[in-house]
């Protein structure tokens, strides 16, 4: 059975915007995508929104439902009060384009500042073979579906425009934690560069990436940590340094 | 205007739009927090009522100074003058640097001191108050690099303070076979603090979560994958071992004055 829904939802561009209140029909196990859908069919048509797969697998409806990073197809209308004004806004550490629209690149130009998989080169394609258990810790790392809630929460970013130029983000932490747990990846440096090209060190391990992200990887707890405690062994643990220096140690 | 106010993001005047109390959490870890580096730092130069045959607090052990109580020390091995520079040192201060480190280095308390200390931020989408942010790249903060150090001293700790829970299964005249309150606080106190070390992420990558292959090494797996399970739990353990050593140390403490009875089962 319908009832009404009181919606704030953000409206504007780069230049100007504003909250705008609106009622809306909401029906038994919508979801907030679905009430935004409606009031773009009956009563705001250019209202500019981002989605795809409307399950929860592309990342593109990433919006702020009441303040909070959140995918809309995935957000209940029914878990919130009854009653309750339900506020929605765009991504708020990235350039509004339109409405709820946020202009993403930063995120790709990110991606591409990343090495890519370094294949050893006694392998021909074909050859490679990996144990399930060497690579079960990067599986988790391929569930991203880079909705970008975890960029957008980083308070790094969001709080400090001017570290975007240096710090890559949560989610391109994992992208080099994958490769740097990845068995057959020959790439040496990845550590070092993750601290000083890709500013694992501005993390300071807030867990923020970890509360938002709709696939519930940990990234806090498997990718950055484990990347912090790599660096520590090779920049900041001189007994790690001299053992990598005596006999030859994996995982340096 | 840095930051959610930036020029070309949306233009909303609020901090943040979240409803929920989020403040809360922050507020509660600050109180907490607070209050324990308040009554340890009393605690710390107060340099008495920490021992009462068969039970030392944990803030004083190892007790290494020439100033520690008879009974207190470990066969008399005071290698620390009782004072330096003409200032009387607590046995407590020579040690506490140690699991102090541990903790402030700590994955866990690092993101509920910077959080609710620091508001860095206070909490997931509310904008923090600074205009610079540079993390732990320069210092002090990059000497968060040195907690396997703390950690390694950490178990070192943990070995005295187990030796404590063990010598407590005494009386007050030295014969073994009992069982007393403080018995069980030392012990349930030194078995939280090997939880909290163990569940560590630092332990978690020195027993295997620093290696390529797993496969080549199955023991290591074994134990990074028991100590993977113990990490999902440490920032509970973090909370309880604190806990159980401060009430470890106010029960000693209590019962050294006379306050408290120490009640013996057996």
């Amino acid at each position: 059975m319908a009832r009404k829904l009181n919606l704030r939802i953000w409206r504007g561009d780069s230049d100007s915007g504003a909250l705008q209140d609106v009622q809306v029909d909401v029906n038994e196990g919508e979801v907030v995508l679905d009430v935004i859908h409606r009031v773009q069919a009956t009563q705001m048509g250019d209202l500019a929104v981002r989605w795809n797969c409307k399950a929860g697998k592309c990342g593109s409806c990433s919006m702020e439902i009441n303040g909070k990073p959140r995918l809309a197809c995935m957000t209940q209308v029914a878990s919130y009060p009854e009653g309750e004004t339900i506020t929605v806004t765009p991504l708020r550490t990235f350039p509004v384009i339109k409405d709820l629209v946020t202009d993403v690149s930063f995120n790709y130009k990110k991606a591409m500042e990343i090495p890519a998989y370094a294949h050893p080169a006694d392998l021909a394609p074909g050859e490679a073979r990996m144990e399930q258990i060497d690579v079960e810790r990067s599986q988790e790392f391929r569930k991203c579906i880079e909705c970008f809630l975890c960029q957008n929460v980083c308070h790094v970013i969001r709080d400090h425009e001017e570290n975007k130029k240096s710090f890559a983000g949560p989610r391109f932490f994992i992208r080099i934690a994958e490769l740097d747990m990845h068995p057959l990846d020959i790439l040496k440096n990845r550590k070092k560069t993750a601290q000083e090209e890709h500013g694992l060190g501005m993390c300071n391990i807030t867990k923020c990436c970890t509360e938002v992200c709709p696939e519930h990887i940990r990234i806090t707890d498997n990718a950055i940590i484990p990347m912090k405690e790599r660096v520590v062994d090779v920049k900041y643990d001189p007994a790690r340094w001299l053992g990598s220096k005596i006999r030859r140690r994996e995982g340096i | 205007m840095s930051g959610v106010f930036s020029p070309t993001r949306a233009k909303i005047k609020e901090r943040t739009l979240r409803t929920d109390k989020w403040w809360l959490q922050p507020l509660i870890t600050f109180s907490v927090l607070f209050s324990f580096v308040i009554y340890s730092t009393f605690r710390a130069f107060e340099g008495k009522n920490y021992f009462t045959e068969p039970l030392i607090s944990p803030f004083y052990s190892p007790c290494l100074s020439e100033a520690c109580v008879p009974g207190s020390t470990i066969g008399g091995f005071t290698p620390v003058s009782a004072d330096i520079l003409n200032f009387a040192l607590s046995p407590a201060l020579i040690i506490l640097i140690f699991p102090l480190g541990f903790r402030m280095t700590c994955y866990y308390y690092r993101k509920a001191y910077y959080r609710a200390f620091w508001l860095s931020p206070p909490a997931c989408a509310v904008a923090e108050p600074h205009e610079k942010y540079s993390g732990e790249t320069k210092a002090p903060l990059i000497l968060q690099n040195a907690h396997r150090w703390f950690f390694y001293a950490g178990l070192v700790f943990n070995v005295f303070l187990t030796y404590d829970a063990i010598i407590s299964f005494r009386d007050e005249h030295g014969q073994w076979g009992h069982m007393s309150v403080g018995s069980l606080v030392l012990l349930v106190s030194s078995s939280l603090l090997w939880f909290y070390s163990l569940s560590c992420h630092t332990c978690r990558h020195t027993l295997g979560g620093r290696l390529k292959h797993f496969s080549k090494h199955p023991v290591r797996y074994k134990l990074w994958t028991w100590v993977s399970i113990l990490n999902h739990k440490h920032q509970q353990f973090a909370w309880y071992s604190l806990a159980a050593v401060a009430f470890a140390d106010i029960y000693v403490r209590q019962v050294a004055t006379g306050a408290w009875h120490n009640i013996y089962f057996f």
